[in-house]
């Protein structure tokens, strides 16, 4: 019948649609678990290691590390954290959107910017910009590893000690749940004491440090910022996939709903069709 | 009672060891240290080696750590590890092809490969090895 032909090659054409999205749907859920698991363990670590810098923002050390110390701000270093790749929903742009209004303001502020991109969207998004971009990694996959990032960190951090920046952020999304994910500004550097809870460690003490304080606290600092980096990475990793998750699992019904919607409006055109037929041959017998 | 010390191993992709133990041996850079409860606060850079945590005088657990730092408070001790595995999941096939390579590169001596760092590689196969046969032999 040549009723609605173009109907449904439309709705074949989103059915392949829907094909698509929903296996991108189930696909991304299983990696979620995974990417979930993996920011689960590495939890730990960046827990025991800013536990250490708390004990050691109570210690009286002899010897400042810079890295410990402010001052005047005329240059901040920014590290952004996004995904590799797109239809996750609006989870790089409401990211890029909180960076820009960050920009802004210290743009406002004559404060000059350097930016390091970890993942494709952003180092594509920010080098359209008008941005100073130092650093960048890319490509990283679903499973990043720590030496994937070590590179746009000491880019940063060299810049830190010979004085270009005077201040270091991270910018990354944080995962609250699977429905929920929270851009995130954390800084950096100089590193930020938070208040230790328990009151043992009162009154002046300070480490043994081996070798040397200078040493042992440039290594722990920069581990510091490479775990918060890394944890960063890895969560936003599992917001990726938990985004586009529910953005495939949305694009699924409503691809539902469209076939729906043009089912109904084919049946009538068909309706019509053979309504006029009859009411054509009843017409003809009538006339004989 | 003997006194006891909390004791946590971590590297950046998982936790290790959690728990009290009598005493910990460490492999800090100026030599290896032995930690007993309510030591002074001590940091310390680790170098490549094994991490023993004695938890009673029958049971002790070994790990192997490819270098990091060590934390020690009176109540606690926290070894961050850059790649700590547990000695016995070492794959001794893989230690052998990394010492392989290695030593490969190290003889290699036209190549623009950095030669500490294939040193450093060597050492660290090396190294595990060695944990493994120790390992091997107290099995058996």
């Amino acid at each position: 019948m040549a009723v609605g032909k173009e109907i449904r090659t439309q709705i074949s054409s989103i059915k392949n649609t829907q094909k698509i999205t929903r296996a991108m749907e189930m696909v991304a859920a299983s990696k979620m678990r995974k990417t979930r698991e993996r920011m689960e363990a590495t939890r730990p670590y960046s827990k025991k290691i800013s536990q250490i810098i708390k004990h050691l923002a109570h210690a009286n050390p002899e010897y400042k590390h810079p890295f410990l110390v402010e001052r005047e701000v005329k240059r901040i270093g920014v590290i952004i954290v996004s995904s590799d790749r797109g239809l996750c929903g609006g989870l790089n742009s409401n990211l890029f959107r909180k960076t820009l209004r960050q920009l802004t303001q210290w743009d406002g502020d004559n404060i000059e910017v350097d930016i390091c991109t970890i993942g494709g969207k952003s180092a594509s998004f920010f080098s359209r910009l008008d941005t100073n971009m130092v650093g960048q990694a890319a490509k990283l996959g679903d499973t990043p590893h720590l030496d994937d990032v070590i590179g746009v960190i000491k880019v940063m951090l060299d810049a830190y000690h010979v004085g270009t920046i005077d201040e270091l952020y991270v910018m990354y999304n944080e995962f609250v749940n699977t429905m929920t994910q929270e851009p995130t500004v954390s800084q950096l550097l100089p590193v930020v004491a938070t208040d230790l809870e328990d009151d043992t460690l009162k009154g002046h003490w300070d480490y043994l440090y081996e070798p040397d304080a200078k040493e042992v606290l440039e290594n722990l600092l920069t581990r510091y910022i490479e775990s918060i980096v890394y944890q960063g990475l890895v969560e936003n990793n599992a917001c990726e996939q938990a985004a586009r998750m529910v953005a495939m699992k949305s694009a699924s019904d409503n691809a539902g709903n469209l076939i729906d919607e043009l089912q109904l409006v084919y049946n009538k055109a068909r309706q019509a069709a053979i309504t006029q037929e009859i009411s054509e041959i009843v017409a003809g017998a009538a006339a004989v | 009672m003997v006194m006891q010390v909390h004791v946590d191993i971590v590297s950046p992709e998982k936790e290790i060891f959690s728990g009290l133990a009598e005493m910990v041996f460490a492999p800090a850079e100026l030599g290896e240290v032995g930690i007993s409860p309510r030591h002074a606060p001590l940091i310390s850079k680790l170098n490549p080696g094994e991490v023993r945590v004695k938890v009673s005088d029958k049971e002790t657990h070994e790990f192997f750590v490819s270098g990091g730092l060590l934390e020690v408070q009176p109540h606690l001790v926290t070894v961050l590890a850059d790649a700590a595995i547990r000695a016995k999941d070492i794959d001794e096939a893989a230690a052998l092809e990394a010492k392989a390579k290695a030593e490969e590169v190290l003889e290699d001596k036209s190549g623009k490969i950095d030669y500490a760092t294939a040193q450093a590689q060597l050492d660290e196969a090396m190294l595990q090895l060695r944990a493994l046969d120790r390992l091997r032999k107290r099995a058996s």
